[in-house]
């Protein structure tokens, strides 16, 4: 019996916004981290997490300024965000609702668990001083949900799904955190900064639990272009973009009629392995980094056409 | 030692288990002596492993709140069966069969040449008022002239000890999945009664289910694909839909996952691409099935369900309009119904019914209104009624009125009392009222569930037994007092 188009979709997206909840954590602690290290007239602000999270829109039509508690309650509980945290985990949770017999028992409860959690506790997540308490807890559950997943559910069709929604958010969402922050990186680029420049690099590698990975992998101080190439290319690191069109790729074997969407695939792949982000000055980067969202789009829309929006 | 039977009051009703204090029927002999036996702190672990069990097995209802969204809750589970010997199973089970066959040539009948009304054995005009008369059903001919594949009729019993048929569920009857997991729980709790008593098995349903609904397929191939369409998770009986689904190999679908051709196929969206669908096994209203025929507004439906199912390409089930059938006004028809089609006396008997449009019967529930139960035709959920006994003077007056104004509109029932059976009260027992719906299957043989889902009314006095008002359920034992 081969899966319901609509029984695949759910699985995609439930992984996609477990995996998004998960990220927007990473991002408000890191956020929170670096604002705390760098000299107030760094001025780096709140506003790089609505902006990496593309949802600049939705926040000004509902917020004045992007002072701290504005922010972060729309990052953590604002549910007309589909991004935040609430948010994302009350969407997870919808789309498990209807495959309850295609995930574990234990995994729905979880999931279940989290989002009532992450709703009942916002507002500590709002206040700084439980706010690291509260976001590993979400960080924490969501790498629980995978894990039993991993561990508990057939590896068939829909785990195939469930890897391929997961990557492809965690692919988005590692090119928006090199977008912006490096971004920020250039416009406070003035001399009595310099000493911050390796902090802000960091943060970037932090965002992404990639910071000690990145010191065992390349072994050298942390600069620009061997911070872009890992974050970019490293084959071998969970959260580096190519790393997750090949988890995309090797799920995707598995599926009937893949061949378009392999070839999608494929492209991406080269072009990001082609490129030497040490030639790339920042308005390239920011367009380069605009080209692989266009494609994981453009991916995106290809699943959805072939598998879940089925027609005859 | 906590339940003395002796002190048990059955205060002139009638008790499924119990004939008289102290006195229990011969069937609940065994089970009156087993939990006589028991300790306090037993009975306490008894009740908390059949919690254990249902929270395991995941038996749920859906309860919609604001707050939340859509929660499950457990549905209220009582450890003492309700226990029927065979000898009068048997019957009732001839007699469900009896009423179900009448029920759906009568169905194909009024669909066709409506040869009854033609004979003056149901007045025509009743199809005019009825909700559930389907005109874009006239003509069709589903398979084998069966149009209510499954059917939930619920059976109550008055203070005499008579059971009656106090209705016939023949849209989307539910509950099944309960008295299914309600013996699984039994099974797990309690395997030593299983031992002492001759138990029939009900666990064969979701296979007989499966049987009925694949013979109904269109297409004469080895595996045809059967799917359960469900209105989604919101639903109250989201957790049936899944457990028939899961039980039987069959996918669940929603609406949304159908798709109608031009040459009247119904497919589904898969990964693969298009899989061609054989029988919907449907538990949505025949109102939201296809927006192009009934509510053109219903997101729940599939566009040319409707054309498919007439073209003979998809088999329904149940299929649409069979509801007529379980109208109201209709169901006191029933034992003329039976006696029409198949010329016999019903063998289970309607509550009595006064028709007002008969002057006799008429004259009947004027003379004893102070009695009786006076309820609109055309309304339900007890809206409009009158129960005579209780109410004022000038309301009696009232609906004397009424009657007279518009006797087709009214007919009358006496108040029944239901019975009863011993139900854990902490850990003591007292009596509570319930009734019993047992599920008929038709196919090329006509299948009739052995025992069915027990209702119970928890609150004490209730006689609302439903899910959502504070009723919980029992297992069913049909036992044999004659096996070895």
């Amino acid at each position: 019996m081969s899966m319901l188009s609509r029984v695949a979709e759910n699985v995609y997206w439930m992984a996609r916004c477990i995996e998004r909840s998960e990220n927007t954590a990473r991002l408000i602690n890191v956020t929170t981290n670096l604002i705390l290290d760098l000299p107030r007239s760094a001025n780096v602000g709140w506003e790089p997490l609505i902006e990496i999270t593309g949802s600049d829109e939705i926040f000004t039509e509902h917020y004045d300024s992007y002072d701290e508690k504005s922010v972060l309650r729309f990052m953590i509980a604002d549910l007309q965000n589909p991004g935040s945290i609430v948010g994302s985990l009350q969407n997870a949770r919808e789309n498990a609702r209807t495959i309850r017999d295609i995930i574990p028992r234990e995994t729905w409860e979880r999931i279940n668990d989290l989002f009532i959690r992450s709703k009942k506790q916002a507002q500590s997540g709002i206040a700084r001083k439980h706010r690291y308490d509260y976001l590993q807890g979400i960080i924490l559950g969501a790498q629980t949900i995978t894990g039993q997943l991993a561990g508990t559910m057939i590896h068939d069709e829909g785990y195939d799904f469930l890897r391929i929604g997961r990557n492809l958010e965690r692919a988005d969402m590692t090119t928006r955190i090199i977008d912006v922050r490096s971004g920020d990186l250039l416009e406070n680029e003035h001399e009595n900064l310099t000493p911050y420049e390796n902090i802000q690099w960091m943060s970037v590698l932090k965002s992404l639990t990639a910071y000690q990975m990145y010191r065992r992998t390349i072994q050298v101080r942390v600069r620009r272009p061997d911070v872009l190439k890992f974050l970019f290319k490293e084959r071998n690191f969970p959260r580096a973009f190519y790393h997750t069109l090949c988890e995309v790729e090797s799920s995707l074997a598995h599926l009937p009629r893949n061949k378009g969407i392999k070839k999608q695939l494929n492209d991406l792949q080269k072009i990001v392995l082609d490129v030497d982000p040490a030639t790339l000055k920042q308005n390239d980067l920011h367009e380069f980094i605009d080209t692989l969202q266009l494609k994981l789009s453009e991916i995106h829309t290809a699943f959805s056409e072939v598998y879940f929006r089925t027609q005859a | 030692m906590t339940i003395r039977w002796g002190s048990y009051k059955v205060n002139g009703l009638y008790d499924e288990l119990i004939r008289a204090a102290g006195k229990p029927r011969d069937a609940a002999k065994p089970l009156c002596e087993y939990f006589h036996a028991l300790k306090d702190k037993e009975i306490e672990e008894y009740k908390a492993a059949a919690e254990l069990a249902i929270h395991v097995m995941g038996v749920t209802f859906t309860v919609y709140t604001e707050e939340e969204g859509s929660i499950d809750r457990a549905w209220p589970f009582d450890i003492i069966p309700r226990i029927l010997d065979k000898r009068e199973w048997d019957e009732i089970e001839r007699g469900l069969i009896q009423r179900v066959h009448a029920l759906n040539l009568f169905i194909d009948d009024l669909y066709h040449k409506q040869k009854i009304v033609k004979d003056k054995a149901f007045p025509g005009e009743l199809l005019k008022d009825s909700v559930n008369f389907r005109k874009q059903c006239i003509g069709v001919s589903p398979p084998k002239g069966i149009w209510a594949h499954i059917c939930g009729s619920d059976l109550v019993r008055d203070k005499d000890g008579t059971m009656y048929v106090l209705e016939d569920n023949l849209r989307v009857p539910s509950g099944v999945s309960y008295m299914l997991e309600n013996r699984m729980v039994m099974k797990r709790v309690f395997p030593d009664l299983f031992e002492d008593y001759s138990i029939l098995p009900v666990d064969d349903y979701p296979s007989q289910l499966y049987d009925m609904l694949a013979e109904l397929s269109p297409r004469q191939i080895e595996k045809p694909e059967v799917v359960v369409l469900t209105p989604g998770i919101y639903n109250s009986a989201y957790f049936e839909h899944s457990y028939l689904a899961q039980q039987m190999g069959a996918e669940l679908v929603q609406g949304s996952d159908l798709f109608v051709d031009e040459k009247d196929i119904v497919y589904m969206r898969t990964i693969e691409g298009l899989s061609r669908v054989d029988v919907i096994y449907r538990r949505i209203d025949d109102l939201f099935l296809d927006p192009e025929a009934f509510d053109p507004d219903s997101m729940l439906g599939v566009p040319g369900l409707m054309r498919a199912w007439k073209a003979g390409k998809v088999a329904l089930a149940n299929a649409p309009g069979a509801g007529v059938a379980d109208d109201k006004v209709v169901y006191s028809y029933v034992p003329e119904i039976i006696k029409y089609y198949l010329g016999e006396d019903p063998i289970i008997p309607n509550v009595p019914s006064y028709r007002c449009i008969n002057k006799e019967e008429r004259d009947y529930v004027i003379q004893n209104i102070d009695k009786l139960v006076v309820k609109p035709a055309n309304e339900s959920g007890g809206y409009g009624m009158l129960i005579g006994p209780q109410a004022s003077r000038e309301e009696r007056e009232k609906f004397v009125k009424l009657i007279k104004n518009d006797p087709r509109n009214y007919m009358a029932q006496p108040l029944l009392t239901l019975s009863t059976a011993p139900t854990l009260v902490g850990n003591r027992v007292e009596p509570r009222h319930l009734d019993l719906r047992p599920f008929i299957l038709s196919g090329s043989k006509t299948t009739v569930t052995l025992g069915g889902l027990t209702r119970v009314a928890l609150r004490k006095g209730s006689t609302v037994v439903n899910s959502s008002q504070g009723g919980g359920s029992k297992d069913t034992w049909i036992v044999d007092m004659e096996a070895p």
